[in-house]
């Protein structure tokens, strides 16, 4: 091979977590990065390239880990990116191993792993900064030589050594792989040849030294469950007898492996890592002695999340007050301007009709509908880039875990569920923290449950409309405010047994190991934070935002077709006409009185014609379907649409009510017209629809049910599958209906209610 | 019986000697470092008591007790 024509590479980064692994990814990959999904599976597959002098070198950035030792199908997936086993990976040229310097006892074995596979690796030794601060000294030179790799060192946060790495890794390419005698002893490698033979014989595939290797050594793991899949008979009964016959000779499986490859490190550092003091508190040490206090510590921690969690609810408000936008916030204000902009340009541009509904009704609203989660979003993942970057979210997990275990999940889980009280869709996101599957899956379903934000101005109007403004415990408290503080939640409490059940019917198994690094405080970096939001963002927007805006535009289409507009198009263009009229011509003083009562006459008589137009819209015909389905929750057919139109998103029952019940749709749930028409509307016999135990049925539906598209799509980003988001609907759909049956059947014999 | 891993009090030092079981956790243990002749101190604990925390090789790891519980240690 000619080294003057360019040659592009491939090669991976693995290492544990906290190695500063991102810090270098980014310095040498810039926002040069694309996040995917490995097929199958959850786990994120980053993308980043850059270019030298010779050619494109594409980084494939491996999950952090401690060990290649395979318990699932997500974890199995970095080994076969190493293997070159995956479809759409393309084959590697190298390894790169990133190595915490100040930590490379623990470090290593990772590394004596991946040295097994036979590729040429470039070990970089970062956090070099530190090692110094920590009193270590490390013998470069006989180091390299004894591992017989190429080492460079880094200072990935500083940028320090990165066109080091860029080179050392240039070079990898012409090196041959490095070789080296197998730490195991021959009884081991000889039953590891009977291995790959047998499977041969068996099935007629030949699996990698290292396949065979792990698939021996990992009991119960995801290579023994990959080869069962494949169709490999007997296999479990081989592996039984294998071990068995490895315990003969001295080879205790599983133990053996940590066993050999730690008495292999402890004889590489000796006499080349000296350490000069090892008892002393670090600075980090000093910090957690505040930090996990049991007060100071919880006090600052439940500040740090009050701080969170208030961000996420009104931190754009907070931002928009300087520009007078206070009251919807900076960018939902700028969204809604925008929106509306739009939607006027629409409207006056062409005529009214099919084309001019869907484009305002349809596409501009909907992608509002997936633009307004981006504050949310952007300053959840701020905060979660700072707390990883600088160590904290470890802090969370360690003060926290005991509380959740309550919950059967782990301490792991309590960010992305308090984040989902104020929207389950960064919450959900946030799940990635979760390293255990099955706890990440739990609190994927049971976020929803939590009670976000856009169930406020549903709980908001039934409160308003129905419940009597009672003041108790002596003035301090109102029945408004105790009834939104239950339904806030009820959601919460209902998670409790569903997390529960679904650990024990849909997850079952033993408790994962908890085990977990404390890692190092430092500063955040600033290009890193950067750049986890951004990932966030673009993930959202171009895996969810998608879907979200295909559901708007379906459920527009549901409840436009096929009703006949012509009268409303006629109303409306009188009504645009008139307001011309008024505009433009300066007449008589008495006329102006006039114009403005027929313009009020014809915007009332196209409310009532909006309001026809959905009754005769599919919506509307499922709605009347249906009634008999509600009814037993004392709804009637306009309930039940509003329900159903409510799938975008559950704040949207507020405007679908507002057009149903011949308002106009620019109503919100402080509208007092909305709130007097609720309460005038009458079944045929003349009895009121709208009693407190309906309210009561509705609110307690919409804290249960999974009206939101934006998290089933995400659950969907998130799960790599539709059956969860399928699973989520149907689930909190049975709940809600369920809860609401109940609130209903028991509210209405109660006679104070009543 | 040798003493466990939890029952260290907070600054104490000691030294691995076994871990006990051959699961997921055990696993998880051995290969954080957790193995025949590491030194081990530990750092302090969670404020309800549970996990704990401890100095292995310059990393901090957090261990549930019943974790902890699993592994032997002598000194």
């Amino acid at each position: 091979m000619s080294s003057s024509s360019p040659k592009s590479l491939t090669i991976a980064f693995i290492g544990n977590p906290n190695t500063g692994k991102s810090s270098l990814f980014n310095a040498l990959c810039g926002m040069n990065a694309r996040v995917g999904n490995f097929p199958g599976v959850t786990v994120e597959k980053k993308l980043g390239s850059f270019r030298d002098d010779q050619g494109e070198v594409t980084v494939i950035d491996l999950p952090g880990t401690y060990s290649l030792s395979a318990r699932s199908a997500d974890e199995l997936v970095s080994v076969d990116v190493l293997l070159s086993r995956v479809a759409d990976a393309p084959k590697l040229d190298g390894v790169v191993v990133i190595v915490d310097a100040t930590n490379i006892e623990r470090n290593l074995y990772l590394f004596s792993q991946v040295r097994d596979i036979g590729l040429p690796i470039l070990l970089v030794l970062n956090m070099w900064d530190r090692i110094e601060e920590e009193g270590i000294t490390i013998d470069l030179g006989e180091l390299g030589k004894r591992l017989g790799v190429p080492i460079v060192v880094t200072s990935a946060n500083r940028r320090v050594g990165i066109e080091e790495v860029r080179r050392g890794i240039r070079s990898l390419a012409a090196s041959p792989a490095a070789t080296h005698p197998s730490l195991f002893p021959t009884s081991f490698t000889e039953e590891r040849d009977k291995f790959v033979s047998w499977v041969r014989e068996q099935e007629a595939i030949t699996i990698p030294h290292f396949l065979a290797e792990r698939t021996l050594l990992d009991v119960g793991g995801a290579s023994e469950s990959h080869l069962e899949q494949v169709g490999v008979k007997g296999l479990t009964e081989y592996l039984t007898a294998a071990r068995g016959r490895l315990s003969q000779s001295g080879c205790r499986v599983p133990a053996i492996e940590t066993k050999l490859r730690y008495a292999w490190i402890r004889e590489t550092l000796s006499g080349v890592v000296h350490r000069v003091e090892n008892n002393r508190l670090t600075r980090s040490d000093r910090l957690d002695r505040i930090l996990t206090h049991r007060i100071w510590g919880v006090a600052i921690f439940l500040f740090a999340m009050f701080i969170i969690f208030q961000s996420i609810y009104v931190g754009d408000k907070v931002l928009g007050q300087p520009f007078g936008m206070g009251e919807s916030g900076l960018f939902a204000g700028l969204i809604g301007n925008a929106q509306s902009g739009l939607t006027n340009l629409v409207d006056g541009s062409l005529a009214p009709g099919a084309l001019q509904s869907l484009l305002s009704d349809g596409v501009i609203a909907g992608v509002g509908g997936v633009l307004v989660f981006l504050p949310q979003i952007a300053i959840l993942f701020l905060f979660i880039a700072i707390l990883e970057d600088c160590g904290y979210m470890a802090r969370v997990a360690f003060l926290m875990d005991k509380l959740m275990t309550k919950l059967g999940l782990s301490g792991r889980s309590f960010l992305p569920l308090l984040s989902s009280f104020a929207c389950a869709v960064p919450g959900i996101m946030a799940t990635r923290v979760i390293e255990n599957r099955r706890d990440r899956m739990v609190t994927i379903l049971v976020a929803p449950l939590m009670s976000c934000s856009a169930r406020v101005p549903v709980y908001v109007l039934m409160v308003s409309a129905f419940v009597p403004p009672i003041k108790i415990a002596g003035g301090w408290l109102s029945l408004h405010a105790l009834i939104l503080f239950a339904m806030q939640m009820l959601g919460a409490m209902v998670a409790i047994p569903v997390a529960w059940s679904l650990k024990r019917w849909l997850f079952p198994g033993q408790t994962p190991p908890f085990v977990m690094e404390l890692p190092a405080y430092k500063w955040p970096s600033w290009r890193v934070l950067l750049q986890r939001v951004w990932e966030r963002i673009q993930s959202f927007l171009v895996r969810a935002g998608t879907l979200i805006l295909l559901t708007s535009i379906l459920i527009w289409g549901a409840g436009y077709f096929p009703s006949d507009h012509t009268k409303l198009y006629q109303l409306k263009s009188e009504l645009h006409q008139k307001s011309a009229d008024q505009a433009n011509e300066a007449s008589g003083p008495d006329s102006i009185a006039e114009k403005e009562a027929a313009i009020e006459a014809l915007k009332t008589e196209i409310n009532v014609e909006s309001s026809r137009m959905i009754e005769q819209s599919f919506l509307g015909m499922v709605g009347k379907t249906i009634e008999p389905t509600v009814r037993p929750l004392g709804w009637d057919w306009r309930i039940g649409v509003g329900v159903l139109a409510s799938f975008p998103a559950r704040e949207v029952v507020v405007a679908t009510f507002g057009t149903i019940y011949s308002l106009g749709s620019e109503v919100d749930e402080n509208d007092q017209g909305l709130q007097g028409s609720l309460q005038a509307a009458t079944w045929p016999d003349g009895r009121k629809v709208f009693t407190i135990p309906v309210a009561l049925s509705i609110m307690v539906f919409f804290a249960l049910c999974a009206q939101c598209a934006a998290t089933l799509m995400v659950i969907r980003r998130e799960t790599n599958s539709w059956r969860w988001p399928i699973f989520t609907f149907v689930y909190m759909t049975t709940l809600a209906y369920l809860g609401a049956l109940l609130t209903f059947q028991i509210g209405s014999r109660i006679p104070f209610l009543n | 019986m040798p003493r466990t891993l939890d029952q260290l009090a907070v600054g104490e030092h000691a030294r691995v000697l076994d871990v006990v079981g051959d699961d997921d956790i055990s696993i998880r243990l051995m290969e954080m470092g957790l193995v025949e002749g590491t030194e081990v101190r530990k750092m302090g604990q969670a404020p309800m008591g549970d996990p704990l925390e401890y100095a292995v090789h310059s990393s901090r790891l957090m261990l549930r007790r019943v974790e902890a519980a699993r592994v032997q240690i002598e000194g």
